[in-house]
């Protein structure tokens, strides 16, 4: 009401109107929440993306390492060797080209090394001991979670050298040995007891001296094949036994000249294009489907195209006599995947054939243990929180059935780590519900402005020494910055600023606020939240 | 980040007025616009920019229309600035009074006038023109809802061709508001050569504020035409607004542009024209253009409007604002 002491003509006093409470016309409301980015949705070590960008983005790289290396021991890896699922699933395709995640991982990770960054070393100790059979991504990673509960960990590993598939199946010139032994030593270093050289014979002679352990072998025999191959002038041999024997080297076999490598998938473009750098002339892929079915990554078959390897395609390997390789032309019913053979054949001359057509795992290990038991398709089998049929013996990475990745197996790692923990503290993990996601529909991209993505520089010369070259800092800040933030809020003000009933209070920190007493529930701030992080309910 | 955002919480230094913890607030909430009223939001961001511009010396005469009636139901009152109601059809004439009188008492205190359309383009056209022939130091804003919505959604001289409104409403004869009509104020301000003329957009909320605190500050007439959606006289979702306004400034309907002293001195670039038929069809004014029996000529008739402002105003890359 106006009060007496009013000038003359003057009715009312200012913003009296607060005394209306429009709230109660609304039938929606609006409600902050915390979508789950399709990136982060997508990572298999799960990986807050959005979380650790948003961090870039302003310019904290320290932070955003600190967010990453939560959920990841091996940043500077994963930017190099990661199949980034998550990229493909970024809700900047659809709008200008994905950001470069895996660019940003990579760059953070390496910018982490040159600073010398370590983890911290666990001020507590539970007194539990943990073996780990295996130090490849899984063993490591679940080293690293679990030192972080204070367990005492030990890694025995059957090879000279730790790092498993990442270093004796990713090459050099993907992944430097500089950047693999720095981010294995910083783990070691949380107080990892790391023995090299120890390969477990009968798993069943060790596991008494521990409260729990984690099998981690890997995949690492080479699958067996029943071509026949007639005299020795043709040099045969299998990828990985390649690579192990490039690694520690030692009993280099002599490729030759001519060089087939056998197989569709990374392997065997990893073979075909080391082979081209120890010398070969002429490198051919034989493969039986067509390209377009090769499981091998894109990015890479184009890798390996440009340096000169060539593709064989709906080709199989006959029969290998003295250096004549007999290859058998395929037809390929793409449809119902359904090969036979042509008829119509091919001698291809050959110094060397590499086969690169799987691994499997070494299952001699596990006897005599009750209730581990192997699948048909030859892994191990675990139940949901990573166990084996065996109480207190988990197994996770290639060994058990997973896409066979790095990114897979470290997630294994963390997982195992956490069910490992449960068990020895006798609780049950709790599966917390994952959030709605925050897909392209929940966006309004009209604020968004379009900005090309920052590509891969790469250097030229055909060499074992990286061909990638990291981003700066400045330019990986750059590119951060193109993240939408999907689900999240970025802080953008829209909503504040755009409710026409000035019904969102914002502090002076930032943090909003609706007003629901004054909120009639339109929907324009839901509507125009570029990313999605305001929801209405009824 | 080069994002088009009310704020940001990367670079605080373009930020806008809007995005300030401590904005003005100039028109508080409890006002009994509808959900999602364009008018509403527009008023309160244009005053708040005119606030912070001039250190909070203004004073607003207002129009009748949705504007005034939502904001003072006695016995409350939305405004926390100086503030007054007095017809439909005479603010300006009231403002330019009240310009003399701060003149005359030596205050340095900015005087604004508003009013919705109807108040603008017909009843207060007389007094209007009068005030920018003068010169009077007043800043005009219009809030363009393209109807008298106040009264019920009837039809002003702002009223786009085609659209229904309660008097213009789609039979045999007419498809909506009569082809050929209308009247745009922009260019008769400009035509009276005031020193300042300028569109603005809710869809643009940095621009808007940009224009209006350079307004209040110039000597002399000043006029800022806003274009504000209305959700019940246009039928659409509340939550629709923003959307429906950026679509009228993607087709061209509605060109943002400056002007000074009688010349066009600046347009808003569309980074990418979208057809006209995108806009109406979030309407329900326009629905009749899309039923069955429709003459597509009607969308035709509308895109030439849209086509001859990007021509017109140089949109498609066109003189960029500064
Ligand atoms: C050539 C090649 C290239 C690849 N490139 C990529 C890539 O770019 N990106 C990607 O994501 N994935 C890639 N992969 C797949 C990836 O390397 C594996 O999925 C991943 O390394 C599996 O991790 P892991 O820890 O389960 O096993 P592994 O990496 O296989 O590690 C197992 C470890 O256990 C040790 N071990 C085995 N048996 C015993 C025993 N009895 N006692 C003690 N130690 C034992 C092994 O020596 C080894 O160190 C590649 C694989 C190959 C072969
Ligand atoms: C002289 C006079 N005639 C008619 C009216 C009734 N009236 C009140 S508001 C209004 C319509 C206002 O339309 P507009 O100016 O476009 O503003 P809007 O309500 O659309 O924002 C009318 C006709 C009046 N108040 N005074
Ligand atoms: S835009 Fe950002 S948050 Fe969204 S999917 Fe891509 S990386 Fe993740
Ligand atoms: S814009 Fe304002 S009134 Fe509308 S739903 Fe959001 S908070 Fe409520
Ligand atoms: S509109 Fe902007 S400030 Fe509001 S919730 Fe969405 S991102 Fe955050
Ligand atoms: S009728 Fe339209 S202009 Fe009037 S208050 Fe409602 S939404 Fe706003
Ligand atoms: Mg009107």
């Amino acid at each position: 009401m106006s009060k007496s002491s009013n000038p003359f003509a003057i009715v009312d006093d200012a913003g009296t109107s607060r005394a209306n409470k429009t709230g109660s016309w609304k039938t929606m409301c609006p409600q902050y929440v915390h979508r789950m980015p399709p990136c982060n949705a997508t990572c298999p070590a799960g990986e807050n993306i959005q979380k650790w960008l948003s961090l870039a983005q302003e310019g904290k790289i320290r932070k955003a390492w600190e967010v990453m290396v939560n959920d990841n021991p091996f940043p500077a890896v994963m930017g190099r060797v990661c199949y980034h699922t998550c990229e493909r699933a970024c809700n900047r395709e659809q709008f200008d080209g994905a950001v470069h995640i895996n660019l940003i991982e990579r760059s953070i990770g390496d910018i982490a090394l040159e600073s010398e960054w370590k983890f911290e070393t666990p001020k507590e100790h539970s007194g539990k001991k943990i073996l780990i059979v295996g130090a490849g991504p899984s063993g490591l990673s679940a080293a690293y979670f679990l030192r972080k509960f204070g367990h005492e960990v030990t890694i025995y590993e059957s090879q000279i050298k730790s790092g498993g598939m990442m270093r004796y199946g990713v090459p050099r010139y993907r992944l430097s040995r500089a950047v693999l032994d720095a981010e294995i030593r910083r783990i070691i270093e949380t107080g990892v007891k790391l023995v090299c050289n120890k390969r477990v014979t009968h798993l069943k002679n060790e596991i008494d001296n521990f409260d729990a352990v984690y099998i981690a072998t890997g995949a690492f025999m080479a699958a067996k094949t029943d071509i026949e191959v007639k005299g020795n002038s043709c040099t045969v041999i299998d990828a990985v036994d390649l690579f192990k024997k490039l690694e520690n080297g030692m009993d280099m076999p002599n490729l030759g000249k001519h060089v087939l490598v056998y197989g569709g998938g990374n392997t065997a473009i990893d073979a075909a294009r080391t082979a081209l750098r120890l010398g070969a002339e002429s490198v051919k892929i034989v493969y039986r489907r067509t390209i377009n079915n090769m499981p091998a990554h894109k990015e890479e078959i184009q890798d390996a195209l440009k340096e000169g390897v060539e593709i064989l395609c709906l080709s199989c390997i006959g029969m290998i006599d003295g250096n004549n390789v007999l290859v058998n032309k395929m037809d390929y019913d793409e449809e119902n995947d359904i090969l036979s053979v042509s008829g119509e054949k091919d001698i291809i001359q050959a110094d060397s054939v590499i086969f690169a057509i799987g691994q499997s795992i070494d299952e001699g290990i596990l006897d005599g243990i009750d209730g581990i038991a192997v699948s048909e398709k030859g892994v191990i089998e675990i139940d949901k929180n990573m166990m084996t049929g065996a109480k207190g013996i988990f197994a996770g990475g290639d060994v058990v059935p997973c896409k066979r990745t790095v990114t897979h197996a470290i997630g294994h790692g963390k997982k195992a780590a956490k069910c490992i923990d449960a068990y020895l503290n006798g609780v049950e993990i709790t599966q917390n519900v994952k959030p709605e996601v925050a897909n392209f529909k929940k966006l309004n991209t009209a604020y968004y402005k379009k900005v090309a993505r920052a590509e891969i520089q790469k250097n030229q010369a055909l060499s074992f020494s990286e061909s990638d070259i990291s981003l700066t800092e400045r330019e990986l800040i750059g590119e951060a910055e193109r993240c939408f933030s999907c689900g999240n809020c970025f802080h953008c003000d829209n909503c504040y600023g755009l409710c026409p009933d000035g019904a969102i209070h914002k502090a002076e920190d930032g943090t909003l606020e609706i007003d629901l007493e004054y909120c009639k529930g339109c929907g324009i701030c839901a509507s125009e939240c570029p990313c999605g992080a305001i929801k209405m309910t009824s | 980040m080069s994002n088009s955002t009310i704020g940001s919480r990367l670079s605080k230094k373009k930020n806008s007025v809007q995005s300030h913890y401590d904005r003005p607030n100039t028109l508080s909430s409890g006002h009994r616009a509808c959900q999602g009223c364009g008018e509403a939001l527009a008023a309160r961001c244009a005053i708040d920019a005119a606030y912070h511009a001039t250190k909070g010396n203004i004073a607003i005469v207002n129009a009748t229309g949705c504007l005034e009636v939502f904001s003072c139901v006695f016995p409350e009152n939305a405004w926390n600035v100086p503030w007054m109601h007095s017809l439909f059809g005479n603010a300006p004439a009231v403002a330019t009074g009240m310009a003399a009188a701060m003149r005359a008492q030596g205050k340095n205190v900015r005087i604004i006038a508003q009013g919705g359309d109807g108040g603008t383009t017909d009843i207060g056209m007389g007094t209007l023109s009068g005030m920018f022939e003068r010169n009077d130091d007043v800043l005009y804003i219009c809030y363009d809802n393209q109807a008298y919505m106040n009264t019920g959604v009837q039809r002003s001289s702002a009223t786009p061709i085609l659209a229904r409104t309660a008097t213009t409403l789609p039979n045999a004869v007419y498809a909506g508001n009569e082809v050929g009509t209308g009247k745009n104020v922009p260019e008769i301000a400009i035509a009276h050569r005031i020193p300042y003329v300028a569109t603005a957009s809710i869809a643009n909320i940095k621009d808007l504020e940009e224009k209006v605190a350079k307004a209040i500050n110039i000597r002399g007439a000043k006029y800022v035409h806003i274009h504000v959606p209305c959700p019940l006289g246009w039928g659409y979702p509340t939550s629709e607004t923003i959307k429906v306004a950026r679509a009228a400034v993607e087709c061209g309907m509605f060109p943002l542009f400056e002007a000074e002293h009688g010349k066009v001195v600046g347009s808003t670039p569309i980074e990418n024209v979208k057809p006209v038929e995108e806009y109406l069809r979030l309407q329900r004014r326009f629905a009749h253009l899309f039923s069955k029996n429709a003459n597509p000529q009607a969308v035709e008739e509308l895109q030439k409007i849209a086509s001859a402002n990007i021509e017109k105003y140089k949109l498609s890359g066109g003189i960029a604002n500064v």
